[in-house]
């Protein structure tokens, strides 16, 4: 076999394997088609990026309210402040942005980056797993739901022909895109491949005794090609922060192509912290440096694309506005949500502030959320698609005619 | 006897790890007498424990690890010229775990798993490409593994090897699903990784005969998941330490016990619960270096950080202001109903299909609720069960069990871990380290995705690569599955162009992969 006097890193274990980075890093899933107006005659072809933050990111330490009066307090030891080293930067005479994240605030004096403030899904309980289902899947509440609001979405869209054939579904596509319209996928290669022969003989093993492997192979053995000569593998030491640039970095470059996927979707793990968050640096600085970074590559590799392209960070639930017992914060409710990219119509914190006055906050305990997370994705699909409302509130986030798309978040 | 084929299957894949090769007989014996090959186990269960000379007990470990930590950090600060008293916080991790720990808070099996092995010549385990195979690549030079590597690869040999020789492998099985469910991650940080072995040797395995309730105890005391999740850190608010360090709460441990541990998620409780649940629990620790509550690495109950007063509790209150009141709220909690329905579900769907028979599910709920979860009973009802015989085997082994049902096949007992952790880290699965406290996935959506399928594949062709030589793939499908592979394996095993290939079709096919 003409494989086996290559090294084979993805069993070495000194390096991070291709899974081990999916699983802790980033994986990037995308529409198969690409959307017919992709080749409409006015030359707009959007995009959209979709990012699911796993682990409740802390909204009020990533956009600090420095200007209100209780904001110090409840965040105590990591509170950010506006002045001294690692100071917040400004966004507007209320609201600072975590130093961690220069990029983002760039864009944001370039008007090409927005945040919207006390948000949350219509989930209103503190477990990851159910507000994580919630937050992808688009309902109301949890359950056993199989497809994610963005898949809905696509299924709502005319469609084109399949982007570049050598992407396949990835081992971890996120809920949010999961469901009937077709999904592709992409990862760094690590392990040194197996003789096409072989898989050949294996497919057709498959084919005839069990069709659901048959699909999985097939799928399987289509991945890599787009990305291979990249220099895309994972190296020794690489760590979350860096998988993250990684992923984004590939996810680009994949969805710059004129046959590449238009509409994707990216999941990050580890944002659940809940001792030793830290404040301007930390551990939570660490991770909010890689989210930067991840924006930074989306925009260096879009290239022209960026110019047309929505950027939309979620995460399934806020944390306690008040830091515990061991300098973090524990499961809560409102946080924010970020957009990012050229058609964003930024430079603005989006909020109907509710006050961190005990009296104001959520169960005592969260920020409480003003803002339903369900309306900026439907003003997101509808602007940059053209999604009906009717869609919106039947399919795409069943039972939500009463939330309405927010206007003029890009365009 | 009547010989019942498809019967072996099911006890040796679905219950079992997998026919050894060689002349151990396995499928024979499974098909002369299916139930009694897989319950053969269950009347030995002191065969659970793992007793290995050579793997030390958690505060043994626990000093071992603390005096590391605490070494480094003394050779930092001394480097750095800088004069930091030594931590004196009993039950806090020292500052070097602290800082690993935001460091490998996302992925950190690269830098963790990292045995930076010594070159040496290739041993016999199967499960990844020899490095010798390398042609003449210049080696970086191989560090000495540190006392935290070489402990959690004694601990994987130990488990592997058990594993590989065990003759079903049910309790193994058994071991694994428990193990799991009450899993911590080794990336958490160093104690972690130091205790991983240790937590399933002395918290799981002797209670997976056992009962639920006793192993419930049994983890939540457990320095591994007390560290794991950050319980030692907690202290009651009201509580002397809480005052005088003014720090307090941390619910995440009283969370996951009775989202993921017991009731599940929507099984009755709410956040005044679990609030509740976390000050009772403060106090439990683990004593620190200095050993000023007791053993280093020891469980111990630290009055000094317990929230003093009684606490409510899914509507009963619970009085005593001691260990013993989060005692009480385990035992109650493990004999809750939604406990019994949380976890006999998730025992069928492990087993037996991703959506399990309902009467088997009823069945399972009803024995765990009579017997006071008695785990034995359990695990001697599913295989009494005529519904999880006849479910078709449609479940993907997951990446463990799949290596190690290779392991067995091609008689391969590891003397080194490393082929088997990198194996597992490839596929997804590494040991000891899912990427939340909710454990790994185990659903075919998870195990059987096409880039996962695909990476099996590739890993096979590297393990028929270095052992295809050893056995004849036809004889090895006779051990596999004998007259109950199709007829289109078969072929396809006949027609490979090399032994390697076939070999590679023989660990890829349905009647190796499904369960």
């Amino acid at each position: 076999m003409a494989t086996t006097m290559d090294c084979c890193e993805g069993l070495n274990p000194s390096v991070v394997s291709r899974r081990a980075l999916l699983l802790g890093g980033a994986s990037f899933a995308a529409w198969a088609y690409l959307p017919k107006f992709a080749r409409a005659a006015d030359g707009r072809d959007p995009r959209l990026v979709v990012v699911i933050l796993r682990g409740a990111l802390d909204g009020l330490a990533t956009v600090a309210p420095i200007g209100d009066p209780d904001y110090a307090g409840l965040h105590g030891s990591i509170a950010l402040s506006s002045n001294g080293p690692n100071a917040a930067v400004g966004l507007d005479n209320f609201f600072s942005l975590h130093p961690a994240m220069p990029e983002f605030a760039r864009m944001y004096r370039e008007k090409k980056a927005a945040v919207i403030h006390a948000v949350a899904t219509s989930y209103r309980d503190r477990s990851h797993f159910d507000g994580q289902d919630v937050l992808e899947s688009g309902f109301a509440g949890p359950g056993r739901v199989q497809s994610g609001w963005l898949n809905r979405a696509l299924e709502g869209l005319p469609k084109g022909e399949r982007v570049m054939s050598a992407l396949a579904v990835g081992p971890t596509t996120p809920l949010v895109l999961r469901g009937a319209a077709p999904t592709v996928g992409w990862a760094p290669v690590a392990v040194p491949q197996a003789a096409e022969d072989t898989a050949m003989r294996l497919v057709e093993l498959y084919q005839h005794r069990d069709p659901a492997l048959a699909s999985a192979l097939k799928q399987g053995l289509a991945l890599d090609k787009a990305a291979q000569g990249d220099n895309m593998k994972p190296k020794p030491g690489t760590n979350g922060v860096a998988a993250m640039r990684l992923a984004a970095r590939g996810a680009a470059k994949l969805m710059a192509a004129d046959d590449g996927p238009r509409i994707g979707a990216l999941a990050f793990d580890g944002w659940d912290t809940h001792a030793n968050e830290g404040g301007p640096v930390g551990r939570l600085a660490q991770l909010l440096g890689g989210l930067d970074g991840a924006l930074a590559e989306f925009e260096t590799g879009l290239g022209p694309r960026w110019r047309d392209t929505a950027i939309v960070v979620a995460t399934e639930f806020g944390r306690t506005a008040r830091i515990n017992g061991t300098q973090g914060t524990d499961h809560g409710t409102g946080t924010i949500a970020l957009l990012a990219g050229g058609a964003v119509k930024g430079g603005r914190v989006i909020s109907d502030w509710p006050g961190l006055k005990p009296a104001n906050l959520y169960q005592g305990r969260d920020l409480a959320p003003t803002t339903d997370l369900r309306a900026v994705m439907k003003g997101v699909l509808k602007d940059q698609f053209g999604l009906a409302e009717k869609v919106l509130a039947e399919s795409v986030f069943p039972d939500s005619s009463a939330v309405k798309p927010m206007q003029g978040l890009v365009g | 006897m009547a010989r019942d084929s498809q019967a072996a299957l099911v006890a040796l894949n679905r219950f079992g790890l997998g026919a050894r090769g060689g002349a151990s007989g396995d499928f024979l014996n499974a098909a002369s007498d299916p139930r009694g090959f897989v319950k053969a186990e269950l009347a030995r269960p002191n065969g659970v424990l793992l007793e290995v000379p050579g793997l030390q007990s958690t505060p043994a470990l626990g000093k071992a690890v603390f005096d590391y930590q605490f070494g480094i950090q003394q050779a930092r600060d001394a480097a750095a010229k800088q004069l930091t008293p030594a931590p004196a916080t009993e039950g806090q991790p020292p500052p070097d775990a602290k800082a690993q720990r935001r460091n490998l808070s996302l992925n950190s099996i690269a830098m963790e798993m990292a045995p930076k092995e010594p070159a040496k010549p290739p041993d016999n385990a199967a499960m990844a490409p020899a490095e010798a195979m390398r042609p003449s690549a210049p080696k970086p030079p191989p560090q000495p593994l540190n006392i935290i590597q070489k402990t959690f690869r004694a601990e994987a040999l130990a488990r592997l090897q058990r594993a590989v020789i065990a003759d079903c492998g049910f309790t193994e099985r058994l071991v694994v699903f428990w193990s799991n469910h009450f899993c911590i991650s080794a990336n958490k940080g160093g104690p972690a990784r130091m205790w991983a072995g240790s937590f399933e040797r002395e918290a799981i395995r002797p209670h997976v005969l056992g009962r639920f309730g006793d192993m419930l105890r049994a983890v939540e005391q457990h320095p591994a998941m007390l560290f794991f999740l950050d319980n030692q850190q907690s202290l009651g608010p009201d509580s002397r330490a809480g005052k005088n360090r003014n720090r307090g709460l941390n619910e995440n441990l009283a969370r996951e016990i009775l989202e993921l541990h017991t009731l599940g998620v929507g099984g009755g409780y709410s956040q005044e619960d679990v609030t509740s649940l976390a000050k009772i629990i403060t106090g439990w620790t683990y004593a620190g270096r200095l050993g000023q509550l007791g053993a280093p690495g020891s469980f111990v109950f630290n009055a000094n950080a317990h929230q003093p007063g009684a606490q409510r509790v899914m509507g009963k209150i619970y009085d005593a202001s001691d260990v013993t009141q989060g005692e009480a709220v385990l035992a109650d909690l493990a004999r809750h109903p939604s406990t019994a329905k949380f976890i006999a579900a998730k025992f069928a769907r492990h087993f037996v299909a991703d959506d399990p028979p309902p009467a088997l599910v009823a069945r399972l709920v009803d024995v765990f609720t009579r017997t006071d979860g008695d785990l034995k009973a359990l695990a001697t009802a599913l295989v009494d069960s005529d519904d999880a015989w006849k479910a078709p085997l449609s479940k993907m082994r997951s990446p463990y069990e799949f290596l190690v049902a290779a392991g067995r096949l091609l008689a391969q007992i590891p003397n080194d871990p490393g082929r088997y952790l990198g194996g597992l880290n490839a596929l997804g699965q590494p040991l000891w380290a899912p990427a939340g406290p909710n454990g790994f996935p185990d659903s075919n959506a998870a195990w059987a995705a096409p880039e996962g399928v695909k990476l099996r594949l590739d890993i096979s062709a590297q393990i028929a690569s270095r052992l295809a030589d050893g056995a004849d793939p036809r004889d090895l499908l006779e051990l596999v599955a004998a007259d109950a592979a199709s007829s289109e394996t078969r072929r396809t095993i006949e027609r490979a162009e090399s032994r390697q290939q076939a070999l590679a079709l023989l660990l890829m096919s349905p009647e190796f992969q499904r369960r």
